[in-house]
């Protein structure tokens, strides 16, 4: 019988060095949805991810996989889960193949499935061909699906990853994605976190936003735009470089606007009069848009620079 | 808990493997060296130095360089592998961070290391003992007793390392330990001459080191003789592995679980 409920946590709370990282992270993962965790660089995502696999001990807060706690669970929970790390880690002294198999091993699997599965996951990876090759003569894309695969050589429950496809094109990431959707058809749990938010929007059915170590805002990527940003978006901007509007004609017409260095971003049901107001204006660039995620995300956490941060 | 947590499991085999794995890949150019560093050493100073130096201790010189050598080259082995290599896969390739993705704990992984360490300590031993047995220079129906011995140096030697490792912030570090360790244990625990040669306050200073048993016990295992105060001897390397593991141990979860 399957908890409804496969990953939980209950008001996470971690310190580094007098810094909080983690103040109260509540949320949880239904069973066979995927959940993506977004947030600028330092906002608490990959630390939410090692302590669910309890490798961070945490100053307060509860971890729940499919409703017995992480902390009773130890061993046993790391066996029900899969891990794409951020950072690649795959053996360099092995090739493909045979660091699946060597994975196999770290869960004490029999070798005869550690075989199976492995051909099975080379295949589902679109891998099969490259089986005997050396790490080192993969692309990032392909390296990253064998990440992917080598933690799917488990056949876990609730698959963690960590900015899967960050500094990877376009055609690898939809591979990937692709991949992923199949994955959660199938029953897979998956929780990921990234800071592209077109990667959450088509993956995830239920996003939160995470910042200086606490959750803002949790729901389904529509839901979040259409609870953060009312209608559509305009951005306007001066071929000059100018100030755009500088009389704030705009408000007439816009529920809410802000101003971004030399752009100014209107959001609103009706554009009309605005978009008439300067779409032929000669000084004028403009771009209509309908809202995204990315909209959300960005008036949530601010708009300055996150550097230095891991 | 916490004290249990540093008992490792099946998973320190699995390490063991993944290690050996490596190894076999790489097998010829690491057994050439296993083969012809030994044979520099014995020729050198077996017969080079050996030619004016005549007997010593009751043998000739290279029969007691021979055994001297086996013990230093496992110090020198599991060493290197604890150090250079343990803190490769730890800080360059991240084969901790993945291992720890696993059911694997710290312990496993650290106990995975040190046996390993110990088992490439043993390679090169027997490569020396096979060298060393053309010239003759290593005899008597004691030699496969010394099979445990090499071992149990090797964890010891292993586990130092990694407590270096478990610290280290980069290689450059490691230099610290092979000059204020290694090298002084390399030349003043027994491999080149025998200990009472030393005056007596070096001798005293010998005592606590490890090698200076690893030495102690191999001389006469693979020289034809049974060796006295075996059980001191065994009993300094059994506390220095304990004491090395559990402190790497320390160090480790320190690092690792953050």
């Amino acid at each position: 019988m399957l908890n409804p409920t496969c990953l939980e946590l209950l008001h996470l709370e971690k310190q580094y060095g007098g810094r909080n990282v983690l103040c109260g992270v509540d949320f949880s993962v239904a069973t066979g949805t995927c959940f993506a965790l977004v947030g600028p660089n330092g906002a608490g995502k990959s630390t939410t991810i090692r302590a669910i696999q309890g490798l961070t001990p945490l100053n307060g807060g509860e971890i729940r996989i499919n409703g017995e706690t992480l902390a009773i669970l130890g061993k046993a929970g790391r066996a029900a889960i899969g891990v794409v790390p951020q950072m690649d880690n795959l053996d360099p002294d092995f090739t493909v193949e045979e660091n699946l198999w060597t994975y196999g091993r770290y869960f004490n699997l029999p070798k005869s499935l550690i075989r199976q599965r492995s051909n099975e996951l080379l295949a589902f990876m679109a891998l099969t061909g490259h089986a005997h090759q050396p790490i080192g003569a993969l692309s990032g894309g392909m390296q990253r699906r064998l990440t992917i695969a080598r933690a799917l050589i488990n056949a876990p429950r609730l698959l963690l990853l960590d900015e899967p496809t960050t500094g990877l094109d376009p055609q690898a990431r939809h591979l990937i994605w692709q991949r992923l959707r199949e994955l959660r058809r199938q029953g897979t749990t998956l929780l990921l976190t990234t800071h592209y938010m077109d990667e959450a929007e088509r993956l995830a059915d239920r996003v939160g936003i995470i910042d200086h170590g606490r959750i803002l805002a949790e729901d389904t990527p529509r839901g979040l735009i259409e609870t953060h940003i009312p209608g559509d978006v305009i951005e306007l901007r001066r071929i000059d470089g100018d100030l755009p509007d500088p009389e704030n004609l705009h408000r007439q017409w816009v529920e809410v606007s802000e101003r971004v260095g030399d752009t100014l971003i209107c959001y609103g049901h009706n554009l009309g009069p605005l978009r008439s107001q300067f779409m032929d204006h000669p000084d004028y660039r403009w771009l209509q848009r309908p809202a995204s995620l990315e909209d959300v995300f960005l008036r949530l956490t601010g708009r300055h620079l996150r550097e230095g941060d891991t | 808990m916490a004290g249990l947590d540093a008992i490792p499991g099946w998973g320190a085999i699995a390490v063991l493997q993944r290690n050996f794995s490596v190894w076999r890949k790489l097998m010829v150019p690491s057994m050439l060296g296993n083969f012809g560093d030994p044979l520099l050493y014995l020729l050198a100073l077996g017969y080079g130095l050996g030619h004016f130096v005549g007997h010593m201790d009751g043998m000739p010189y290279i029969t007691f360089i021979a055994s001297g050598i086996v013990a230093s080259s496992v110090m020198n082995t599991a060493s290197f592998e604890g150090l250079y290599s343990a803190f490769t896969r730890m800080n360059a390739q991240h084969t901790y961070a993945a291992m720890l993705a696993t059911p694997l704990q710290v312990s496993d992984i650290l106990a995975g290391e040190i046996l390993w360490c110990a088992v490439k300590g043993l390679i090169s031993a027997i490569a020396i003992i096979i060298v060393a047995s053309f010239f003759g220079a290593i005899q008597g129906p004691w030699v496969f007793l010394s099979i445990p011995v090499i071992l149990l140096a090797g964890l010891s030697f292993g586990g130092l390392a990694l407590v270096m490792t478990a610290m280290a912030k980069s290689y450059d570090f490691f230099m610290y330990y092979f000059t204020l360790a290694v090298t002084p244990m390399f030349l003043f625990c027994g491999v080149f001459y025998p200990l009472h040669s030393l005056p007596p306050f070096a001798q005293d200073i010998a005592q606590v080191l490890p090698l200076t048993h690893a030495v102690a016990l191999l001389r006469p295992l693979l020289t034809g003789v049974l060796p006295q105060h075996v059980l001191y001897h065994l009993s300094v390397l059994v506390l220095y592995t304990v004491f090395a593991y559990t402190l790497a141990w320390r160090l480790l979860v320190r690092r690792l679980l953050r």
